[in-house]
């Protein structure tokens, strides 16, 4: 046994091998997108690998949008383990950030650790309650959680628009409309010198987590057993709800806690600006990580990257803005077709157990 | 498998690998005896081709190919957040861009003035923000325009076109440049059409498109025979109006496009004016950092920071002199927008009898009402 759980499973390679060839696929017709905007294939493949990973100093900038990309990764991927697909990530992450601010601006005379820790709590709180909404909807009433985590987004962009222009504005911000700023000492600092912030840390930690709740703990078993055939988890005597629903609020925590960063490291308040399309970016993360807490650090600094290359298109090559939209979707929509191409090889089917 | 399929695996390995490596190299020859160019690098906040707010300002960029030591280069759609800092850095780092313009009014606080600081010798120039004397890094300079008076005139079309005497507004948020532009544009009505009234529907935000539509048509259901707006770009606004058969003013770019038959005309920017102004100074060795150019360079449909769209032809030949008259007499001065009395839509008296308000006067920058006459409501200012 114990030898056979250090070769990795042809199950497991199939769940990395397809996502990478329908990455590849992606990045092969995104260079064909290029071309015929006027850029040369390979000119646009090195611009995107310069700007992502070419000197330390671009690295940085990889690293600085990889992180609001996990923690809005783990919000879809961990309730999918769970067998709840929600696409309530931007929801989640501005609430986050606005109960944060909330929670910053409320402990100003406090000391920096704690005014900082009241706003993580808070933004965890905000986000988990709110896609734990979204899933309690599914699982008691029915109402398909994907839609309604859709939906919910909107509902989350409207209170904090309301909110930030109305009972929370600062009087002074006359043209843009926001909250009293978070002064500085009380805001997440930078990681050794460099443009990183915490989230990055955060970011990390909480994958890490995350894989060992799922992985390490018998509360991660039983998450797996729900998400993997709810009938089988209730005939055993699961409490299929309050598994559900812990593993929503963890995932939607985690967005909440990079609208905390966003708040606490990137604006000091909260504005509309807030709501900057991470959490749509996070959706494609826990897809194409295949809803791994492991491998969405990594698709989260792949992504980070090619996101970060998108002033270099611009500039350099000339290519239209939408171009990284484009590039997402393209992968987008290959992640979701080769979702039926599972199970399909027989070369990743596992032979072991016929030894 | 054959030598030659071989051959041409290795060969095509190869030149992918030099092709890579070319690229990565790969730089613009060196120019010898050439100095180098002044680098100005613009920051839109949405598409270049909005037919609005950002593409005025690309349009404003694409001007100083006039300017022989000039390069300047841009980028698009880049969301107030890390994001916006970064494209500083890369135009500064990568591009050596000396001046950078900030162009969407959320990235000065506080992404402007984290790069500024880190950054002192590059010299950064905001859109209509407000700069904190003694704790914002110098090296910032804030440029504006005040376009209510091209408002006005667009109104003043308005008021003299309408038969119903209803004209309706679509704008992104109650903040003051927004209602700046409605009270100016309703003034320009009232002022050839004293019977005149205007509803104003708020949509929340500056770029949504189907609810700028939705409101348009509510306007039109409701009778309104012109419509304008200010979001970031009213172009939806304007064929909405092409589409009812009613009429339709522009602002911030010229829309006429999308309504070749129901445009009159609009309130548009001109910032190839202000940024060939900035290049022509920094070329002259001038900075914002040691005072040599302005903090504040702001300017009114005088200084051509703005202008008045070409008319569309179901304006009269009578009413096109009407609006040059006036536009005359507000650029030799015998005429001022905001003038007392002034009452707001709840009847607080907000400009006294007799009081005149030059268009440059701070406290229009704090506005907070809306003119008796306009169906609409300001909350929370």
């Amino acid at each position: 046994m114990k030898r056979h759980s250090m070769i990795p499973s042809p199950r497991s390679i199939e769940s990395v091998a397809i996502p990478a060839i329908a990455f590849l696929l992606a990045m092969a017709l995104f260079g064909g997108f290029c071309v015929f905007w006027g850029a040369p294939f390979w000119g646009v493949f090195s611009s995107i690998y310069r700007a992502g990973f070419g000197s330390w100093y671009s690295w940085q900038n990889s690293l600085l949008r990889a992180a609001p990309l996990m923690l809005c990764g783990l919000c879809t991927a961990l309730p999918a383990r769970a067998g709840i697909i929600t696409v309530g990530n931007e929801g989640a992450f501005v609430m986050g950030g606005l109960a944060a601010a909330a929670a910053g601006l409320a402990t100003q005379s406090a000391p920096a650790w704690v005014s900082l820790s009241s706003m993580a709590v808070a933004g965890i709180i905000a986000g988990g309650l709110w896609i734990a909404l979204a899933a309690g909807l599914q699982h008691y009433r029915g109402v398909n959680a994907v839609i309604s985590s859709l939906l919910m987004n909107y509902i989350a962009i409207a209170f904090m628009l309301q909110l930030v222009e109305g009972p929370m504005r600062d009087p002074g911000s006359l043209n843009f409309p926001a909250t009293y700023p978070i002064s500085p000492s009380h805001q997440l600092g930078r990681l050794f010198n460099s443009r990183v912030h915490m989230g990055l840390v955060f970011g990390v930690v909480a994958s890490l987590l995350v894989w060992f709740l799922l992985e390490r703990t018998v509360w991660g078993m039983k998450v797996k057993v729900v998400g993997g055939n709810s009938r089988t988890a209730s005939l055993v005597g699961l409490p299929l709800g309050a598994i559900i629903l812990t593993a929503s609020f963890i995932g939607g925590g985690c967005a909440g806690l990079a609208g905390m960063v966003e708040v606490a490291a990137v604006h000091g308040r909260a504005s509309h600006a807030i709501a900057a399309g991470y959490g749509y970016a996070g959706i494609l993360v826990a897809f194409l990580s295949r809803q791994s807490p492991l491998r969405i650090v990594i698709v989260s600094l792949i992504l980070g990257a090619v996101i970060a290359s998108g002033g270099s298109l611009q500039r350099d090559l000339d290519l239209p803005d939408a171009s990284i939209a484009v590039f997402e979707g393209i992968v987008f929509l290959l992640i979701l077709a080769s979702e039926t191409l599972y199970g399909r090889f027989e070369f990743f089917r596992d032979t072991r157990d016929a030894f | 498998m054959n030598k030659s399929s071989q051959f041409t695996r290795r060969g095509f390995i190869t030149s992918l690998t030099m092709a890579g490596t070319a690229a990565a190299f790969a730089k613009p020859p060196l120019l010898k005896g050439v100095e180098p160019p002044l680098v100005m690098g613009f920051l839109y906040g949405g598409p270049k081709n909005d037919l609005g707010y950002n593409q005025s300002h690309a349009d404003g960029k694409q001007r100083l190919t006039s300017l022989p030591f000039v390069k300047a280069i841009d980028e698009s759609n880049i969301t107030e957040t890390v994001a916006v800092e970064e494209s500083m850095r890369d135009m500064i780092h990568q591009d050596g861009a000396r001046v950078i313009f900030a162009t969407s009014y959320g990235y000065l606080d506080p992404f402007v003035l984290r790069v500024a600081r880190e950054s002192p010798d590059v010299q950064f120039f905001h859109c209509g923000g407000s700069y904190r004397e003694g704790i914002d890094p110098p090296n910032i300079g804030i440029y504006f325009g005040f376009i209510d008076e091209v408002e006005y005139l667009a109104g003043l079309t308005a008021g003299l076109m309408t038969r119903t005497g209803r004209l309706g507004f679509v704008a992104a948020k109650p903040i003051p440049q927004v209602l700046r532009n409605i009270n100016s544009f309703m003034l320009g009505a009232r002022s050839v059409n004293p019977s005149v009234s205007m509803k104003v529907l708020f949509t929340g935000d500056w770029v949504l498109p189907l609810r700028e539509a939705e409101a348009a048509s509510s306007l039109a259901d409701q009778g309104a025979d012109v419509l304008t707006g200010h979001t970031g770009s009213p172009r939806v606004i304007v064929q909405v109006a092409e589409r009812r058969g009613i009429w339709a003013t522009g602002y911030q770019f010229d829309q006429s496009v999308v309504a070749p038959h129901r445009f009159l005309t609009g309130a548009e920017w001109s910032w190839g004016v202000v940024y060939k102004r900035y290049a022509q100074m920094i070329h002259e060795g001038k900075s914002v950092t040691n005072g040599t150019i302005p903090r504040r360079m702001t300017g009114t449909l005088k200084d051509q920071f703005c202008r008045l769209s070409p008319f569309g032809p179901a304006v009269t030949p009578a009413i096109r002199n009407k609006v040059a008259q006036v536009q005359e007499q507000l650029l030799n001065g015998s005429q001022t927008i905001y003038q007392g009395q002034l009452r707001d839509n709840r009847g607080r008296i907000v400009v006294p009898a007799g009081k005149t308000l030059s268009i440059e006067d701070p406290s229009l920058d704090g506005m907070n009402w809306l003119l008796e006459g306009i169906e609409g409501e300001v909350k929370y200012l």
